[in-house]
C-alpha cells in the first residue's frame, strides 16, 4: 500500500492532532524544570503550574487597586476595538471593492489608488495616526482599518471581477438595473469571499491591535502583555498569549461555520 | 522523540548561561541614556579591550535599543552585566532570583526626569488629569513621589495611560494628552515646547534614581578580572570627562542624538560620580538604603515584585558595609564598593 493512500482511523487522526500539542507541552515542561532546578525564583520559564494558579487568580481575582477584575476589563476593551476595526474594515470593504468590481468608472478611479495604498506599511503610520487621531480609542481603531481594509477591499474588487460576464449579460437580458445586478447577482456570490477575507485578516488585524495597545494605552490584552513585561511576569504573559490565541481560535472557527451555514454552496477548504 | 527532548532540554539549559565558572569572554549590554553614554564609548574608543587585555580577558560591550530587553537579556543569562537604574534591578533580575551586584555606581538622576504639563499650573492641578507614562518605570517612581510631596495618590488622577518612550515626544503633541513623565533626552525636546511647564523633576528627590552597571554575582566572583577591567576602563572616560575632553564628549554626544552643548546640558543634570572616591561615598552612605526600601515599598505597591512576593520585603538587599534591608535569607542585590574603592586607590 502506498503511503499516499494510508487513512487515519479515528482514534489515530485525534491522536495525531494532539501529539504536536503535548510535545509542545512535554518540551516546555522540562526546559521549565532545569532552569527551576538552577533557580527557583526563576521568571523565564514559569512551571505550568504556577501558569495555571496565574490564569486562575488572573480570571477570578480583583486587581489590588480598582478591584475590578483586570483580565476581562483588557479582553472586552481589545476584542471592542478588534469588533470595531474589523466591522469598519469589512463593510467599507465590501461597498469599495463591489464598486471597483462593477464600475470600470470607479476601477479607474480608486483601483491603482487603493493598490499604491495597500502598500504603505500601517505600522510606519502610527506616529501620524497618534497626533491626527490622539492616544484614544480612535487612533488603535483607525490602524486596524488601516491595515485590513486595502487587502479586504483589493480581494473583493478581483472575485467581484471574476462573477461570469454571462450572468451579468443575463441579467441585463431579463431588464437588471445596475443596482439590481449589484443586489441579486453580485452581492451573494462575493459574501462567502467576504468572510474569507475576513478569516485571513483576522491575523493582522490582532497584530495591529496588539502593537498599538504596546504603545499607549490602560486597558487591553496587548497593553497588559507589554506592561508586565517590564518586570518578566511570563506567568501573566503565557496566560494571555494562549488567551488571545484562543479567541482568535474561536472567531475564526465561528466565521467558518457562519459561512458553511449561510452560503453552504461555496464550500472552501481549510 | 527522546532525542529531541534531550536537544530542547540541551539548549534551554545552554540559554541559561550564567553558571559561576572561570571564563575568559563576557558580554556586558547597555542603552542609551545621558549616564551611560560612556559606555558606547569604551567599546568604540579601545578603552575597554585595552583595560581586559591587561587582565588577559575578552569583554565585548553591546549596544541594546530597548532598555527593558536589555535587561531582560541580562536576567536570561545571556549577558553577564547590564545598565539599569536600582528600581529596574531590584524588580527584574533580583526579584527573578538572580543575584546581581552593583559594581559601578555611576550617576544618580538630578533633573533628568520630569514631570511635565502642558499649560500652567502646579502638582496639585495634576489631580484629575490623566497621565502618559512608562507604566512602572523609574517615572512611574517620579511620579508616585511627586504626588506624595502634596498629598495627593495615583487615584487622584484620571488614570495612568502606559505610553512607550518611543511615541513619547509624539504623544505630547496629541490633543488628548494633557500631562507627561519622561527621561532626557525627551524631556529636553518636549520643554522646547512653549507650552510645557516641568512641574517636578528629579533634583527634587536627589540621589533616589542611581543609574548602575551591574553584574551577575556568581559570574563576578568567580572573576575578580572581570570587574577590574571594567572599573579601570570606567573611570579612565571619568577622568577624560572630567577634565572635559571635548573630543570625548562629542563622540558621546553624537551617539546620543545631540551635539555637545545639548550634551553638557543633560550632564547637568545627572550628578556623575567622575571621581569612584565620591561613588564610594554615595554607595556607602545612609541614605541609600532608606532609599531602596522606598523602592522596594513602591515596587510591592504596584504588584512589581510579581507573585512569589509576600511583601515588599522578599528581595534583600546588602549595603557594603554588611548590613541588609528586606529579607536576609534571599539577598539578591549587592551593593558592593570593593571595586569602585580599588579604583580611587590607584589599585586596578
Amino acid at each position: 500500500m502506498r503511503l499516499i493512500n494510508i487513512k487515519p482511523n479515528r482514534p489515530l487522526a485525534v491522536f495525531l492532532t494532539l501529539l504536536p500539542f503535548a510535545l509542545v507541552f512535554i518540551a516546555y515542561a522540562i526546559g521549565s524544570d532545569i532552569r527551576l532546578t538552577a533557580n527557583p525564583a526563576d521568571k523565564l520559564l514559569p512551571a505550568p503550574s504556577t501558569v495555571w494558579d496565574t490564569a486562575a487568580r488572573l480570571t477570578t481575582e480583583g486587581d489590588r487597586r480598582s478591584g475590578r477584575i483586570l483580565f476581562w476589563y483588557d479582553t472586552w476593551a481589545s476584542l471592542k476595538r478588534l469588533g470595531l476595526g474589523i466591522g469598519i474594515s469589512a463593510s467599507v470593504g465590501l461597498i469599495i471593492g463591489l464598486m471597483i468590481g462593477l464600475l470600470p468608472l470607479v476601477r479607474s478611479f480608486l483601483a491603482q489608488f487603493v493598490a499604491v495604498l495597500s502598500m504603505i506599511p500601517p505600522l510606519a503610520l502610527l506616529p501620524i495616526l497618534f497626533i491626527v487621531f490622539g492616544l484614544g480609542e480612535l487612533s488603535k481603531v483607525v490602524l486596524i482599518v488601516i491595515g485590513t481594509l486595502p487587502f479586504i477591499i483589493r480581494d473583493l474588487s478581483q472575485r467581484t471581477l471574476e462573477v461570469p460576464q454571462e450572468l451579468l449579460v443575463k441579467a441585463q437580458t431579463l431588464g437588471a438595473s445596475s443596482w439590481v445586478i449589484t443586489l441579486r447577482v453580485a452581492l451573494p456570490l462575493v459574501m462567502p469571499r467576504l468572510i474569507q477575507a475576513v478569516r485571513l485578516s483576522l491575523g493582522p488585524a490582532w497584530l495591529f491591535l496588539i502593537a498599538a495597545e504596546a504603545i499607549a494605552a490602560d486597558l487591553g490584552l496587548g497593553y497588559r502583555i507589554f506592561l508586565v513585561r517590564r518586570y518578566l511576569a511570563m506567568d501573566v504573559i503565557l496566560t494571555y498569549v494562549i488567551w488571545i490565541t484562543l479567541l482568535a481560535f474561536v472567531m475564526d472557527w465561528a466565521l467558518r461555520r457562519l459561512s458553511r451555514w449561510m452560503f453552504p454552496w461555496a464550500e472552501e477548504g481549510l | 522523540m527522546k532525542n529531541l527532548l534531550t536537544m530542547t532540554a540541551m539548549a534551554l539549559c545552554l540559554a541559561s548561561a550564567a553558571t559561576a565558572q572561570e571564563k575568559t569572554e563576557f558580554r556586558v549590554a547597555w542603552s542609551i541614556y545621558v549616564g551611560w553614554m560612556p559606555w558606547g564609548y569604551l567599546e568604540e574608543s579601545g578603552i575597554m579591550d585595552k583595560w581586559a587585555d591587561q587582565y588577559g580577558i575578552d569583554v565585548e560591550i553591546v549596544q541594546i535599543n530597548d532598555y527593558v530587553e536589555s535587561i531582560n537579556q541580562y536576567t536570561a543569562g545571556a549577558f553577564d552585566g547590564v545598565t539599569a537604574t536600582n528600581m529596574d534591578t531590584l524588580s527584574i533580575p533580583s526579584g527573578g532570583g538572580v543575584d546581581t551586584t552593583a559594581l559601578i555606581v555611576g550617576d544618580y538622576s538630578n533633573g533628568n526626569d520630569a514631570v511635565i504639563i502642558k499649560g500652567d499650573g502646579d502638582l496639585a492641578s495634576l489631580a484629575g488629569k490623566p497621565v502618559n507614562l512608562v507604566e512602572l518605570s523609574v517615572s512611574h517612581y517620579l511620579l508616585a513621589r511627586a504626588l506624595d510631596s502634596v498629598g495627593l495618590a495615583e487615584r487622584d488622577l484620571a488614570g495612568v495611560i502606559n505610553t512607550s518612550d518611543a511615541d513619547m515626544i509624539a504623544a505630547f503633541a496629541a490633543d488628548d494628552v494633557e500631562a507627561v513623565v519622561t527621561w532626557n533626552p525627551l524631556v529636553s525636546s518636549i520643554l522646547e515646547d512653549p507650552a510645557a511647564t516641568k512641574l517636578f523633576d528629579s533634583a527634587d528627590i536627589p540621589g533616589e534614581i542611581v543609574d548602575l552597571m551591574v553584574v551577575n554575582t556568581e559570574t563576578l566572583e568567580a572573576n575578580p578580572d572581570f570587574g577590574k577591567a571594567l572599573a579601570g576602563a570606567w573611570y579612565e572616560v571619568m577622568g577624560l570627562m572630567a577634565a572635559g575632553d571635548e573630543e570625548v564628549l562629542t563622540a558621546m554626544a553624537e551617539a546620543s542624538g545631540t551635539d555637545l552643548a545639548g550634551y553638557q546640558a543633560q550632564l547637568a543634570s545627572t550628578e556623575m560620580f567622575f571621581d569612584p572616591a565620591d561613588a564610594v561615598a554615595f554607595t556607602s552612605g545612609a541614605e541609600l538604603p532608606a532609599t531602596m526600601v522606598n523602592v522596594a515599598e513602591f515596587l510591592f505597591d504596584k504588584g512589581i515584585l510579581g507573585e512569589g512576593a509576600p511583601s515588599a520585603d522578599f528581595v534583600g538587599v546588602e549595603y557594603p558595609d554588611g548590613s541588609i534591608t528586606g529579607d536576609e535569607s534571599n539577598v539578591t542585590f549587592r551593593f558592593d564598593t570593593t571595586y569602585m574603592q580599588m579604583a580611587a586607590d590607584g589599585a586596578l
